[in-house]
């Protein structure tokens, strides 16, 4: 984010775009949607050891109105897709998803009829982890990346014609 | 008195079969009686606990000993022997293990269940522990178990149509989604 200051102390000039992105980035609240080992190496990473929190992960919030991120990770069994679902359309937007794991981006090693053969075709994901399962550090690397690609962001794309009408309004 | 013995003697002509492996003892009993043969293990037996219940399917098995067989006879009527009538064993097995607390001795119950013939009455008025394994066996085999106090599916949802442990049923399943639909209150 760029900021210049202007007129001494007190004042900062910078995008609204920029702005949001940089709220955005640092605090993306991770939903643990654990469902298999990787659930646990998940832990691993939320906890003191790896300690996500120092990237804006910072609450793990156990209700999807109050997240940002979905971390899912483990297998999601057919029997469990709506529920992933209904948990996906109960988040506030804007949302990312984290596949976690070879079960979570593409059924893994159980090819069976009764596991989801990857959640990407199910709700869309933004990154995808590899492992069986990853490690924390693997899993911090892809919050890192989740964050390079908030700040890459244009929040406001889809508004700008909104708020150009907003502005003129003012001249 | 051994544990072969005293089962051999509890049960008497119910006994179809008994075979023992490396100290595990496994017996096979008729179909009808399966209630009240384990209701006399449970007993008399002292066989208190039923640690699981499971069910197998031999549908490969069973098609490739009669083939083998088959080939065998033909091979043997060269030399003029005639071997007896082919008996063709029923396709699913239900057994159920069972434990006893008091003397620590495990007991296989094994249960031939015919294709044509689906059905075996329940367990779960002998040990509640059945109940959960029962609707398994359920789900997985297509078998009911008559007198069941709640015969649902446990493992696939309740729309699932087939039954996938069985040995037709293709391992990567048939395509099959759950949808569920939500009251929008």
């Amino acid at each position: 984010m760029k900021f210049q200051a202007i007129q001494g102390e007190g004042w900062l000039l910078t995008k609204a775009e920029q702005l949001i992105n940089w709220g955005r980035s640092r605090s993306p609240w991770p939903f643990p949607y654990g469902t298999a080992c990787c659930g646990i190496e998940l832990m691993c990473a939320l906890a003191s050891g790896y300690d996500m929190a120092r990237f804006g992960a910072e609450r793990v919030a156990f209700t999807p109105r109050q997240c940002d991120v979905l971390i899912e990770a483990g297998t999601i069994t057919k029997k469990m897709v709506p529920v992933l679902k209904r948990i996906y359309a109960q988040m506030a937007e804007p949302k990312w998803v984290i596949a976690v794991g070879a079960c979570a981006c593409s059924g893994g090693v159980f090819r069976t009829y009764s596991t989801q053969q990857g959640i990407g075709s199910v709700i869309p994901v933004d990154i995808y982890i590899p492992g069986c399962p990853p490690r924390p550090e693997g899993i911090l690397y892809a919050l890192l990346k989740l964050i390079d690609k908030i700040e890459a962001d244009h929040p406001l794309y889809k508004q700008r014609p909104k708020l150009i009408e907003a502005l003129e309004a003012y001249k | 008195m051994s544990l072969k013995d005293r089962v051999a003697d509890i049960l008497g002509k119910d006994l179809v079969a008994l075979n023992e492996f490396r100290g595990d003892l496994c017996i096979e009993v008729p179909k009808g009686r399966i209630v009240q043969v384990l209701a006399k293990l449970k007993e008399e037996g002292g066989f208190d606990f039923l640690s699981d219940l499971f069910g197998v399917d031999n549908l490969d098995l069973y098609a490739k000993a009669a083939k083998k067989k088959k080939k065998s006879q033909e091979e043997s009527e060269d030399t003029g022997e005639t071997k007896g009538k082919e008996s063709v064993q029923p396709r699913f097995e239900v057994i159920y293990l069972l434990l006893s607390l008091s003397t620590n001795e495990r007991l296989q119950v094994m249960v031939r269940v015919p294709e044509d013939d689906l059905e075996l009455p329940t367990v779960t008025g002998l040990w509640k522990a059945a109940n959960w394994p029962e609707r398994e066996v359920f789900d997985m085999f297509g078998i009911r178990f008559k007198g069941h106090p709640n015969l649902r599916r446990l493992l696939m949802w309740d729309e699932f149509q087939d039954h996938p442990l069985r040995k037709d049923y293709p391992l990567e399943g048939k395509g099959e989604e759950r949808h569920l639909n939500y009251d929008i209150a």
